[in-house]
């Protein structure tokens, strides 16, 4: 309850000075969640992976592609962690691939395979979120220094999640196009209908479904979309730190020692 | 080749006699590593090591990257995808060779700025300052290049932006970008040239690195005080240096490893911090980015290169004189070229007779307004429109303030140099770089070791 009011006390004081800076247009609200994978030592929440992946095939893969993500990765470790037959059986029953193969060279549909990837999907004009969640930044200033990012993260995550429940239910037409006014969207208005309004899914873990959990659960599972191999590369740098870190502390040693005489010489000289 | 005495190689063994007769491959390594090196180098003489690691590493990263990357308008972003997924050690291949370039830049202003403040580009060091500006020049064309590579958003219209300034230049320009681009927009023939360049151009600064290092072990590396190394003797000049292995070679080494471990940190948590979302969207001739923004490293021309719009007084002028050729584009274009060409030339606007900035107390102010100019015109490079409320008022903001900032900038090398050399009365410099480095020395058993 005071988070909520917290926010939107946040967010009308953020309204509010907008108001009297800004002309037009309203002033993005991007909600900072605190994410299981932030910070250098963060990981992916399986569960969450898995929840995020059923909202995903449920309901946005309806008009949004994952073209760059392939389904075999679903079975990675550090990702969703599906079994081997669990990703065989989820590429079959989700989606048909074109192969231009089959039928003598004619081409048809078949059921997905765990090599293929997730198909795209531009049928309604919708972006593909393969890297939605690198391709936004929900943080940005304050005035253009970045240092809000450098604390928060790029806010990618947090962007998709703030789409999600950022509509204030609202509604304009302008040239045929019907558009929903949503807080966490540039300009203020999207052209996405909202697309989760909670209790969407059941979950099989029982874990709760409000928009708001909802909302978080596909933001993580884009997150990983976006870069899979996020796990094993925040290893690389731990390691990578830890080993240099010991070599500078060597070498601090080895330089110091190498010096020693010869500052001892220049001082005993100009002490005479 | 140093006009410094020391020893040189003598081979002892009979292999060595052997191999020496016929090619005097150990005497120059011998030669360049025990070059006679000046004691009192304090820590802004460590950057050099940092460079040589960053373009050994940008090599070695983008040759391995180039085995897997497709130079095609359909393809690129895909590859670049693939890398990150489905090569072995890609992202972090990439995430390297993403942030050592940054890590480069990073690198070589600090080097330029520790060389603007020692004087080190001043006589006889101007061929050294040169062939660093020119490789400078090649790092910015090479990184220019490179990130229209991964065919993001931000690549297409970086390089639109970018060639499109070649453009604004009177008669040969419209042709001579059509010639850079191999069309007439960016296109699959200019991916593939900028790939070919990219790959080419960082062999052609490991030439040139060549040529700087020659030159300054030709006439010795500058030092904090900026006196010459006493070359009377060899026992003389054995006062005022150490040989460069291993007494530099260490101490370089630990404060490359030191930087390294803050780039892995960077590398390894935050490997997006320092690019721009949007070129993770596949690049859209259709659709233009709401801001273009370059990488961070040209923020601060690119914050020239706005400022000159047609409401600006100089460039009435210059347009009125010229009968309307140089138009704000042009004039933009003209400062930005130009900033980097009074830099080049300061051996020549810096008429001072002393060459440390340590002993120049009216240039240490100014010298350190410049400092904070080129951090400001970072920033201003960046600002979006409405980066500061109201886009109206905003906007001629932060235009004002890069005019300012040019304008210092313009004025530092031009003017201020210039006079100061004539108006400046210096501090006493120390006799010998032996007393430099004893003082120097008295001074670190209080303070930690500079």
């Amino acid at each position: 309850m005071i988070k909520k009011l917290t926010l939107s006390a946040v967010a009308a004081l953020a309204i509010g000075t907008s108001g009297a800076l800004a002309s037009g247009g309203g002033e993005q609200h991007i909600e900072d969640v605190s994410f299981s994978f932030e910070l250098p030592f963060g990981a992916y929440d399986q569960a969450q992976l898995q929840r995020g992946l059923q909202i995903y095939t449920e309901i946005c893969s309806g008009c949004h592609g994952l073209q760059y993500v392939p389904l075999r990765t679903l079975g990675d470790e550090g990702g969703p962690g599906l079994s081997a037959e669990q990703v065989r059986a989820y590429a079959e029953q989700n989606f048909e691939i074109w192969d231009p193969e089959l039928e003598d060279g004619e081409g048809d549909f078949r059921p997905a395979k765990p090599t293929d990837n997730f198909p795209a999907n531009t049928g309604v004009g919708a972006p593909d979120l393969s890297m939605m969640a690198k391709a936004r930044a929900g943080f940005h200033g304050p005035y253009g220094t970045g240092i809000s990012q450098f604390f928060n993260g790029m806010g990618g995550a947090e962007y998709i999640a703030s789409i999600q429940t950022g509509y204030t239910g609202e509604e304009k037409e302008e040239a045929d196009t019907v558009l929903y006014e949503n807080t966490a969207f540039p300009g203020g208005w999207i052209s996405m209908a909202p697309p989760l309004y909670g209790d969407d899914v059941e979950y099989a873990d029982g874990h709760s479904t409000d928009l708001h959990h909802e909302a978080e659960d596909v933001a993580a599972f884009l997150m990983w979309a976006a870069e899979p191999k996020m796990m094993a590369r925040k290893q690389t740098g731990f390691v990578g730190v830890l080993l240099l870190t010991l070599l500078t502390v060597l070498l601090y040693m080895t330089n110091k020692q190498l010096w020693a005489p010869v500052k001892k010489r220049a001082k005993g000289k100009s002490a005479e | 080749m140093s006009g410094i005495p020391h020893d040189h190689y003598e081979p002892k063994s009979g292999i060595e006699k052997w191999l020496h007769k016929r090619l005097n491959v150990v005497g120059l390594i011998y030669d360049t590593l025990m070059i006679p090196t000046p004691k009192n180098l304090n820590w802004w003489w460590i950057w050099g090591i940092v460079l040589a690691f960053c373009l050994a590493l940008q090599i070695v990263t983008g040759i391995v990257l180039a085995m897997h990357y497709t130079p095609h308008v359909d393809m690129a972003f895909a590859s670049i995808e693939h890398i990150m997924r489905d090569v072995r050690g890609g992202h972090m291949l990439r995430y390297l060779h993403m942030n050592g370039g940054s890590l480069f830049f990073f690198a070589v202003y600090i080097h330029i700025f520790r060389g603007l403040y020692y004087g080190s580009y001043k006589e006889p060091r101007e061929i050294t300052w040169i062939v660093g500006m020119l490789i400078y020049v090649l790092m910015m064309a090479t990184a220019f290049m490179g990130y229209v590579l991964p065919w993001g958003q931000m690549s297409f219209w970086g390089a639109t932006v970018i060639t499109g300034l070649f453009g604004a230049i009177p008669l040969v320009g419209e042709p001579t970008q059509t010639w850079l681009l191999g069309g007439p927009a960016v296109d699959n023939a200019t991916l593939n040239r900028f790939f070919s360049l990219h790959y080419l151009l960082p062999f052609v600064i490991a030439a040139l690195v060549i040529v700087h290092i020659w030159a300054f072990h030709t006439t010795g590396n500058n030092n904090p005080a900026g006196v010459e190394v006493r070359r009377g003797s060899k026992a003389e000049a054995e006062k005022d240096t150490l040989p460069f292995w291993p007494y530099f070679v260490i101490k370089d080494l630990f404060a490359l490893a030191l930087i390294l471990v803050v780039f892995f940190a960077i590398t390894g948590f935050m490997p997006n911090y320092l690019g721009h979302p949007d070129n993770y969207i596949e690049a859209n001739p259709l659709v233009t980015p709401e801001h273009i923004v370059p990488e961070w490293y040209f923020l601060p021309f690119y914050a020239i290169l706005r400022a000159f719009t047609a409401d600006v007084w100089v460039v009435m002028l210059a347009s009125w004189v010229t009968g309307g050729i140089v138009t704000a584009k042009l004039f933009g274009v003209l400062a930005m070229f130009g900033s980097i060409i009074v830099m080049v030339l300061v051996p020549w606007f810096d008429t001072s007779a002393v060459r440390s900035g340590k002993y120049r107390p009216m240039f240490k102010g100014w010298f350190w307004v410049l400092a904070i100019d080129f951090v400001v015109l970072m920033w201003l490079g960046a600002l979006a429109p409405d980066a500061l409320g109201d886009p109206r008022t905003s906007i001629a903001t932060v235009q004002n303030i890069a005019l300012l900032g040019c304008g210092y900038w313009f004025a530092y090398f031009l003017i201020i140099l210039p006079l100061l050399g004539v108006m400046e009365r210096p501090t006493a410099t120390p006799e010998t770089i032996e007393d430099d480095f004893k003082a120097q020395v008295a001074k670190s058993d209080t303070a930690p070791a500079e």
